[in-house]
């Protein structure tokens, strides 16, 4: 489905402040695998996405979906299969247009944008029928303009947009790591539910150890540009959060932030 | 007055381009000044060439997309700021311009013209007026009708949140591009009907033009709003009329018409500077409060919605009775999750 064959990448080469973001990472989802990234910071959990999507360009390596080299296409071409949800809440949607008219942006990915109305009574509805599953409320502010919403709310919606316009690979960066507790528990189990009813292959990054255990058949543990961990469904139940601690404090130089311990 | 209106509505043309690239796409562009004197000089030169004026303004609006087409490849494909990509174009344009009209000036005496056949079967005033506002308010509908197709939103998300769309696979860059061929296509229209109405081309006409469109957007929207699409594209048409009358306000006090120019600057400054003043707040708060200004446009706006509501509500209305469920047919196992827990929740 999604495959990385030895892609690497160093910001800055020959200068002073090179950094080996990726070093010959290779990997391979099957259609379905949802795998949790995990990693310090500088590991290249993001970087690995970021080449994913095309934001990036690698320096050398391939990324295939489906058995087709993407490596070459823009982002926005590579956009038609690959569906992204951003850590920043405000990232993921158009703030000034309402939400319907988002809805309805994200219902055309890989679509031609033709001289159709863009927001019809019928797509309405089954906006609306989406919506219900946010239990937000959300699908009676239709006519609201995003800007207007919290962040948790504009999580949800840029989480909703990403999945019902069913892309092959859906890649999440650190998504509820800016939300709330209470918000980021109820955008994990829509991304639980959401990844499951379309059987959507995932790739999923987070600073969050019983997140990364608790969702998702598989997890990798980034270092340093390597992939150091990989985790089969089997042994990934097994795992617990001391198990990871273990491994991190094994890893030298490894500095896990804040975050990662307070949690 | 008469003359101040007629001409503002014609520049309301103008207006709706600035705001295209300046609010929607939020992308300053000055190719303006050169592609308004660009669509004037071709149908100018068409016209005494004894082309139909309808088709001569028809192809003004064509050279004025490709000056747009010019900056918009220069600044998407060749990476050059947008300010600098619209100058660029704009100066390039001069020489252009001239080369189009052979002279610096073309007049259009005894020619047929769109507004000679206007006033050949209305008289100057009122009914002039009437028929001149028909054609802004059409043109302003059909921006409000692109902007609400599936191009046009991706046009205006491009503007808002450009990282955003690209994930939904959009080229932002034929996106801009688009927005630039409009807008200008649009100064190229507005040209040739200025030159038609004046009866001559000047290849200093478009000189400036981009603060007649900045005053009109800013001033307009300062004044009556730009919640939706439907209310901004409205406030720039008024804020283009209100303009023109604030210039013969003016020079009827007896200010000098070189100064027009600093009054233009001095006008979109005020317009900007003004709504940090927090004096302005307050009057911004109090007229809110008491519903005037606008507030009217606002219900302007509401009645539209309102009555887009209701063509909704019977079209579904329509729908059900077909039974055909079109919008809540449980295409997907996440819709059917949907009903399911929603229905949970009820019991």
């Amino acid at each position: 489905m999604l495959k990385i064959e030895n892609v690497s990448k160093t910001f800055f080469p020959g200068t002073v402040n090179e950094r080996k973001a990726l070093v010959d990472v290779s990997l391979d989802l099957r259609e379905g695998d949802f795998v949790t990234v995990i990693g310090s910071n500088g590991a290249g959990k993001s970087t690995i996405l970021n080449t994913i999507a095309g934001r990036i360009p690698q320096d050398r390596g391939q990324v295939l979906i489906d058995g087709k080299e993407i490596s070459k296409q823009p982002e926005h071409k590579r956009a038609a299969r690959v569906g992204r949800v951003f850590q920043d809440p405000m990232a993921g949607t158009a703030p000034n247009l309402t939400v319907e008219e988002n809805l309805s942006l994200a219902d055309r990915r890989g679509a031609v944008r033709g001289l159709a109305r863009a927001v019809t009574g019928s797509k309405r509805e089954r906006f609306a029928e989406e919506l219900k599953v946010l239990e937000l409320g959300l699908e009676n502010r239709l006519k609201t303009k995003v800007g207007l919403l919290s962040g948790g709310q504009r999580q949800a919606l840029s989480l909703l947009m990403a999945t019902f316009s069913k892309p092959k690979v859906l890649l999440l960066d650190e998504h509820t790591a800016a939300l709330d507790p209470q918000r980021a528990e109820l955008v994990t189990r829509l991304t639980k539910q959401v990844v499951q009813a379309q059987g959507l292959t995932t790739l999923m990054v987070t600073h969050n150890m019983n997140q990364a255990l608790d969702v998702g058949n598989r997890l990798i543990m980034m270092h340093e540009g390597r992939i150091i961990l990989d985790a089969s469904p089997e042994e990934k139940q097994r795992m617990t959060p001391e198990d990871l601690l273990h491994r991190f404090t094994q890893l030298k130089g490894a500095a896990l932030d804040d975050k990662t311990l307070l949690q | 007055m008469i003359t101040a209106i007629e001409l503002g509505l014609i520049y309301a043309i103008v207006a709706l381009g600035v705001y295209l690239t300046f609010r929607v796409l939020n992308f300053p562009d000055l190719t303006v000044d050169g592609s308004f004197t660009t669509g004037a000089g071709t149908a100018g030169v068409l016209i005494v060439n004894g082309i139909n004026p309808f088709l001569a303004t028809a192809l003004a609006f064509v050279v004025g997309t490709i000056a747009g087409l010019i900056t918009g490849l220069l600044h998407t494909k060749g990476n050059i700021n947008g300010l600098l990509a619209g100058i660029l174009t704009m100066i390039g344009l001069y020489s252009i311009n001239l080369r189009i009209m052979g002279a610096a000036n073309v007049p259009l005496l005894r020619e047929n013209t769109l507004l000679t056949l206007l006033y050949d079967y209305v008289d100057r005033g009122v009914l002039s007026i009437v028929l001149l506002a028909v054609v802004a308010i059409l043109f302003k509908l059909v921006i409000d009708w692109y902007l609400h197709t599936d191009t046009g939103l991706a046009l205006q998300a491009t503007g808002d949140n450009e990282q955003m769309i690209k994930s939904f696979a959009v080229s932002t860059d034929r996106q801009k591009i688009y927005g630039l061929m409009i807008s200008n296509g649009l100064m190229g229209v507005a040209g040739a009907l200025v030159a038609q109405y004046q009866g001559f081309v000047d290849i200093q006409m478009g000189i400036g033009l981009i603060l007649v469109g900045l005053a009109s957007v800013i001033v307009g929207q300062a004044i009556f709003g730009n919640g939706v699409v439907f209310q901004a594209t409205l406030a720039v048409v008024l804020g283009a009329v209100l303009y023109r009358l604030a210039i013969q306000f003016a020079l009827n006090a007896g200010l000098n018409p070189n100064d027009m120019k600093l009054l233009s600057a001095l006008l979109v400054i005020a317009a900007l500077l003004l709504p940090q003043w927090s004096g302005f707040r307050k009057i911004a708060k109090w007229r809110h409060g008491l519903g005037i200004g606008g507030g009217a446009a606002t219900l302007t706006s509401d009645g539209a919605e309102a009555a887009a509501e209701g063509e909704m509500a019977t079209k579904t209305e329509a729908q059900r009775v077909l039974g055909v469920p079109a919008g809540a047919a449980p295409d997907s196992p996440h819709a059917t999750d949907a009903t399911g827990s929603t229905a949970g929740k009820e019991n």
